[in-house]
């Protein structure tokens, strides 16, 4: 992980990149690790204090392990009247973990978001970079079997 | 030339229903049939109408081909090879009248439309910045820079009435004015595409279907301001607007329109993008700087000093919407006086809206202002499928209000829509029908701001989270008579005790609903009922006893055995034990139908009348 942090976060960074370098951590691991933090805070000359609030004001930015899946179920206004928490039960019944969880195989990851945006496929969750649209109860155990990965579950 | 164009969208609703593939195989499918030099299949950004996705359309006729699949590819390019329309199946079907309407100049949705700043999206390739070109493109730029001075680059602004389509509304022109006239070398022009309302999409569709726009509008004001660099503050959850606009930067700067000496002036300008971690009160513009900055995007303290004079790095920085942006090129070109004279006296132009909810056409919309919510609602939307009631129109978002059936015809513009209690806000407009609780709805919209609070003023932070709390307990059956002018107390308070617009605007959704759907919370109190059958500890499910068949289904799936009967035996729910999951009602067979929710709780000894 030294090695990887050391090519992502520059020996001296501007204050100002604080954010996009966090980003890029984030891409890289999946979450912040503590000794990011800290290279970050040693990087950009702001406090360790600080660097973890700005990462923690955000939502972006998470603190644990991330599954090999994420799931996001969109919490829209389309979304929500069109059945969203409906959709967000089955969803945590598939997966047997809640919202904001992650699975202790770390195969899943399972958070709802504000709104991903596909208002024009409302009811949608999003599985990693894929939008399942116009869905119903009925298909959300579906999307997770025929991914072949939550057979266990 | 090509003799025919098919335009596949390739927005991000069209994306995830698979669009990419029907691109690729409409291209391959007409290169088989050699029609390749006569026919080009080209990407565009988001057509609009994004519930019909996928959408190809076939221009210069402008056939519609609606919801297609990778398998209709080979009749489409079939139908281009024996010069006929492609198969009708394809075709939209007008929902009220079921008749099929090949053209999508002839669809509603599209004829009531004013199509201003969308005009390219859905046209264009977005990332071929000679589509853009060829289109006028940079046109407007090129005008200014020859043709005028910053002063009358503002004074042009100034005069097309255009007001900030971010929500606020505040007029665009006096912002450059004032942020030309702040003393200071180095300035900045600030895109605000932090799109964070839930229901609204229509700048990420804006940045992804014609993101040349926003960069020649970012350019002129950069010009008239004398600003040399520019942000776009984007949200990171739209990773295909982020792509596509590295992507026109990239070719901007190549064909001499961003840089040094820009078309030969003595003019430098760039942009560079920066993407939101996710923060809703960083709409806000103290915050999204202090964001910009890398710090905590908390508004600052008043009182404060407008951005145009002390923003980002404290130097004197313009911030304006997506759309404001984008609708520059139009009246640099076409003239501050043709913009004035659309619209009303005191809101101009056009305003666009992602429509989405229980109406039959749900997409992204583009209307003159003055607009009754009205023709929006049933002439474009197409009216509330299922034969179901309408029964609001939510604008504004989370900072919004929600408008009943006798205020349709409040003319869509900022102040009327203000006036009403609602607001024109970034332009989400969320239509509900009898099924949609507003007691429920104003709690998702307070839950959504309480969570976004940023903590700096008690009333926002913990105002709001005794609001919720009363709403939960009102949703949850345990509402007291006193909570509703309780609720409109506390949001009162809420909206003078906060120094940012988050705050100041949160209560209104709980406000509007208490105003026009005051009926709803007294059921939910008094009777303890949910008339719109949505607030689980308010309703019942039961089986009807004349129309069961006694098939098992319902009894099997309950998730807590909470069904009792038989073969043969007429079901029977358990009220106790149910949990009014609705399971049974879903797997219902429809020939039956034998499963009913409805508002109120039932118990055991009552449930047999």
């Amino acid at each position: 992980m030294e090695d990887r942090l050391t090519e992502i976060v520059p020996s001296r960074g501007r204050k100002g990149d604080l954010i996009p370098i966090l980003q890029r951590i984030q891409a890289e691991f999946g979450y912040l690790p503590e000794e990011a933090i800290v290279k970050v805070a040693e990087s950009t000359g702001v406090a360790e204090s600080r660097v973890f609030g700005v990462a923690s004001f955000y939502a972006q930015f998470r603190f644990t392990p991330m599954g090999r899946n994420r799931v996001m179920v969109c919490r829209g206004t389309a979304c929500h009247v069109k059945g969203a928490p409906r959709i967000l039960d089955e969803v945590e019944k598939a997966l047997e973990i809640k919202e904001g969880e992650t699975r202790q195989d770390l195969e899943y990851t399972l958070e709802s978001v504000a709104c991903i945006g596909c208002c024009g496929l409302a009811p949608c969750i999003m599985v990693n970079k894929e939008v399942h649209g116009r869905l119903t109860t009925k298909e959300i155990s579906d999307i997770f079997t025929t991914r072949g990965e939550c057979d266990a579950g | 030339m090509p003799d025919k164009t098919v335009l596949v969208c390739q927005g991000t609703g069209c994306v995830s229903a698979g669009a990419e593939q029907i691109h690729i195989s409409l291209e391959r499918e007409i290169a088989q049939l050699g029609l390749g030099g006569d026919v080009q299949v080209k990407r565009t950004g988001c057509h609009g109408f994004c519930q019909q996705g996928p959408l190809a359309v076939v221009e210069p006729e402008g056939i519609f081909c609606t919801r297609v699949k990778v398998e209709d590819t080979p009749d489409i390019a079939q139908s281009l090879l024996s010069q006929k329309k492609p198969p009708e199946r394809l075709f939209y079907r007008d929902p009220l009248t079921g008749k099929v309407i090949p053209h999508y100049r002839d669809i509603a949705f599209y004829s009531r439309q004013q199509r201003t700043v969308l005009k390219n999206c859905g046209y264009i390739d977005p990332e071929e910045i000679d589509d853009y070109l060829a289109v006028g493109g940079y046109e407007a730029l090129r005008q200014t820079l020859l043709e005028m001075s910053p002063e009358e680059v503002i004074d042009t602004v100034k005069r097309s009435g255009l007001r900030g389509l971010g929500g606020g509304g505040f007029p665009t022109g006096r912002k450059w004015e004032s942020c030309r006239n702040t003393a200071g070398a180095e300035k900045y022009v600030v895109c605000n595409a932090d799109e964070g309302d839930p229901g609204a999409f229509q700048d990420r569709s804006v940045l992804e279907g014609d993101c040349h726009s926003v960069l020649e509008g970012m350019i002129i004001a950069g010009y008239a301001v004398g600003a040399k660099l520019g942000y776009i503050y984007v949200r990171a959850e739209y990773p295909l607007a982020v792509k596509r606009l590295e992507i026109a930067i990239a070719q901007a700067r190549e064909k001499g329109f961003l840089g040094k000496n820009i078309l030969g002036n003595d003019f430098d300008f760039d942009i560079e993008i920066f993407q939101g971690a996710g923060a809703f009160v960083c709409g806000e513009s103290t915050a999204l700087v202090l964001s910009l900055e890398g710090k905590r995007g908390m508004p600052k303290p008043l009182p404060r000093p407008r951005t145009t004079q002390v923003g980002l790095w404290d130097k004197p920085t313009l911030l304006n919407n997506v759309k404001t942006f984008a609708s520059i090129r139009w009246i640099i070109t076409q003239g501050a006086d043709w913009f004035a004279g659309r619209g009303t006296k005191k809101s101009k132009g056009t305003a666009i809206f992602s429509l989405t909810g229980k109406t039959a056409n749900c997409g992204l919309i583009e209307v003159p202002m003055g607009i009754s919510l009205r023709e929006i609602v049933f002439d474009i939307g197409g009216g509330i499928p299922g034969g179901k009631a309408f029964k609001a129109v939510q604008t504004g978002g989370p900072s919004g209000g929600c408008l009943p059936a006798e205020l349709l015809d409040t003319p869509v513009d900022f102040d009327s829509l203000t006036d009403a209690g609602a607001m024109m806000g970034s332009g989400g407009m969320v239509v509900v029908d009898e099924d949609t609780c507003m007691v429920d709805l104003a709690r998702y919209f307070l839950d959504f701001t309480q969570k976004e609070s940023c903590g700096q003023c008690s009333l926002c932070v913990l105002g709001t989270l005794q609001m919720l709390d009363i709403l939960n307990s009102i949703t949850e059956g345990r509402g007291r008579p006193e909570d509703i002018d309780l609720l409109m107390e506390l949001g009162e308070a809420i909206k003078m005790g906060s120094i940012c617009g988050l705050g100041q605007t949160a209560p209104n959704p709980v406000i509007t609903t208490i105003r026009y759907f005051r009926e709803e919370y007294e059921a939910h109190i008094y009777e303890r009922k949910c008339p719109a059958r949505v607030c689980k500890d308010l309703i019942s499910y039961r089986i009807l006893p004349d129309k069961c068949k006694a098939c098992m289904i319902c009894l099997r799936e309950c998730p807590v055995q909470a069904i009792t009967g038989g073969k043969k035996q007429i079901h029977v729910i358990d009220q106790d034990g149910c949990t009014r999951c609705g399971v049974c009602l879903s797997v219902c067979p429809e020939r039956f139908s034998a499963v009913e929710c409805i508002p109120g709780r039932l118990d055991n000894t009552l449930h047999s009348a």
